[in-house]
């Protein structure tokens, strides 16, 4: 504090508090609807306090069916998501970690293309390439599998500079006198490696579970299949139905669930989401 | 320079399976979207017939395509710079308080892990133009709200939920920008008789120029490519074409459409936008480490 300025102190506050109401509204008002009967959603009219359907919502939604024409529980879809999410989180740390160690740690033919290749992911979004993308998939006879879900989202160009900037930075004595005393590449990777870059790997963990949880249009896309939905896209299926019908608590309660896992890792694991975030940018 | 092992073949299996599956599921689609874009194809898939740059010249000469282009780059901007401006400030704010900043944080970062879709009905509820109690509200206030019939209101609908999502991380990299900026610079402006007001303006934003601008590619980057979920859950493109965006038109074009061969050619015309994007992006971190 550079001075004492108190009305800028209360200023300060004031804002902040504002800020806060206005990014937790939306979420605010879905609590609120979740908690009223599906009749009490009607023209001109929208509960604005608690009512007391919540629990029998909530309990219906999460064991019993989702509603608006899905009849798989939330719980049921939440394994898919987490099934797709950490196939998706270790997938691509695997490989990742697989491959920056053979950039920096080998020299070998070709080795600046490799790189250049995987570089070339990060110009190809799943969006932009959306079409194609799922005829190969199709090809591959992957519609409505887990791999499917997982295996096309797994190559990272993100998480193997990551990666590599970490390996560079790791000293060459300590590779050296890895080597002196009789360690393979191996028992480097296993013993020195990676446990040099176990805080890495989980701010990366925290970020690309959040990535691997929300993905939308790709399971969108190549599920038809109600046992491998996933829950955030099966609200796309809730509100297909017809605009009169559409069970408003239900949706909110199943759109909060869906939400809730990762926004439960950002704030129980702040630091290393922070840590992460930033990395990954670089 | 790192010191290296000899094994000649080891490297080549631990990046198989990177290079595999960027070979089958980036590499190879890539292709395909090249070379369909050539090609026009019937609706049923069982004929195509070359016809060489067609797809591209239909697309534009197409008014609908340019129209799609202008509301993008009218909803990325309006995105980056709604979401850095509040950013910005409450990142100021969060820097000035010594009492609950890490509370204040927690509170304003976790929308990042709510997915674009879900924002989208998040926020779909409070506009409904029956139900939502803001748009209830800005009715009895004299606007005549609709975002299902009026395209300017769904595209500031479709504007609002993607700036929320987006705003924690402007939020958490100014606040970090703003940590990094010397005290004793502040310090002497402030002996000097510089006011707050002043010394943000003089001292605090020219030093995170490079931060604002990094946040501005990274902000058109997300809202080119990943508000793909808000737009498919609250507006579908909708009304008319009014929240159409490129990324979106791909997609409709391509699945509801069923025109192949001008989605092939759509996603040829993104990639290069997106590679443009991304070596803007690379330049720029060069000069970021030099700042630093």
């Amino acid at each position: 504090m550079i001075e004492n300025r108190p009305w800028l102190t209360f200023v300060s506050h004031a804002t902040l508090l504002l800020g806060i109401a206005l990014v937790a509204l939306p979420v605010w008002m879905a609590l609120v609807a979740s908690t009223h009967p599906a009749s009490a959603f009607g023209v001109g009219h929208i509960p604005l306090w608690f009512g007391d359907s919540g629990v029998d919502t909530w309990k219906t939604v999460l064991l019993e069916k989702a509603g608006n024409g899905i009849d798989t529980p939330v719980f049921f879809m939440m394994l898919n998501s987490l099934i797709m999410a950490l196939g998706i989180t270790f997938g691509k740390i695997a490989i990742s970690l697989l491959s920056a160690y053979a950039i920096v740690f080998f020299r070998f033919p070709f080795r600046d293309l490799c790189f250049w290749i995987i570089f070339m992911t990060l110009m190809l979004p799943v969006e932009v390439r959306i079409v194609p993308t799922y005829e190969v998939v199709a090809n591959l006879d992957l519609l409505n599998s887990y791999t499917g879900l997982t295996l096309p989202l797994i190559a990272s160009a993100t998480a193997t500079f990551l990666f590599r900037q970490c390996f560079l930075s790791i000293p060459g004595e300590l590779v050296e006198a890895a080597r002196i005393d009789g360690a393979g590449p191996f028992r480097f990777f296993f013993d020195i490696l990676l446990p040099l870059s176990r805080t890495n790997i989980a701010a990366l963990f925290v970020i690309l579970f959040i990535y691997g949880w929300n993905q939308y249009l790709w399971p969108l896309l190549i599920t038809t299949d109600d046992a491998y939905y996933t829950l955030v896209m099966s609200i796309k299926r809730m509100l297909s139905v017809t605009d009169g019908d559409i069970a408003w608590n239900q949706i909110m309660a199943t759109t909060l669930l869906a939400m809730l896992p990762p926004v439960a890792v950002v704030i129980g694991m702040q630091k290393l989401f922070v840590k992460g975030l930033v990395d990954s940018e670089k | 320079m790192t010191v290296t092992f000899p094994q000649k073949g080891l490297p080549w299996l631990l990046l198989l399976p990177q290079l595999l599956v960027t070979a089958i599921f980036f590499l190879w689609p890539a292709e395909q979207a090249l070379e369909q874009a050539f090609y026009q194809e019937d609706a049923f898939g069982l004929s195509r017939e070359f016809v060489g740059f067609e797809n591209f010249i239909d697309l534009f000469t197409d008014p609908l395509y340019y129209q799609s282009m202008l509301t993008t780059l009218f909803f990325s901007f309006s995105v980056a710079i709604l979401g850095i401006s509040v950013a910005l400030l409450l990142a100021v704010m969060a820097d000035r308080v010594i009492r609950g900043k890490l509370a204040y944080q927690t509170l304003l970062i976790w929308p990042y892990a709510v997915a674009p879709a879900l924002a989208g009905v998040l926020w779909w509820i409070l506009f409904d133009p029956s139900m939502g109690p803001i748009a209830l509200w800005l009715n009895s206030a004299g606007v005549d709200w609709n975002h299902y019939l009026n395209g300017n209101q769904a595209m500031i609908l479709v504007v609002i939920a993607s700036t929320w999502k987006q705003i924690s991380y402007n939020f958490l990299f100014f606040l970090a920008g703003l940590q990094a900026v010397p005290r004793s610079l502040i310090e002497a402006a402030s002996i000097d008789g510089a006011s707050p007001f002043k010394r943000f303006w003089t001292i605090v934003f020219p030093l995170l120029s490079p931060t604002t601008f990094f946040l501005l590619v990274v902000n058109l980057v997300y809202a080119f490519f990943e508000t793909f979920g808000v737009i498919d859950a609250t507006t579908k493109g909708g009304p008319g074409q009014s929240t159409n965006t490129l990324v979106y038109k791909v997609f409709e074009d391509g699945f509801v459409g069923l025109d192949l061969g001008g989605s092939a050619a759509q996603s040829v015309v993104l990639m290069g936008i997106v590679g443009l994007m991304t070596v803007i992006q690379f330049r720029f971190i060069e000069r970021k480490v030099q700042y630093s």
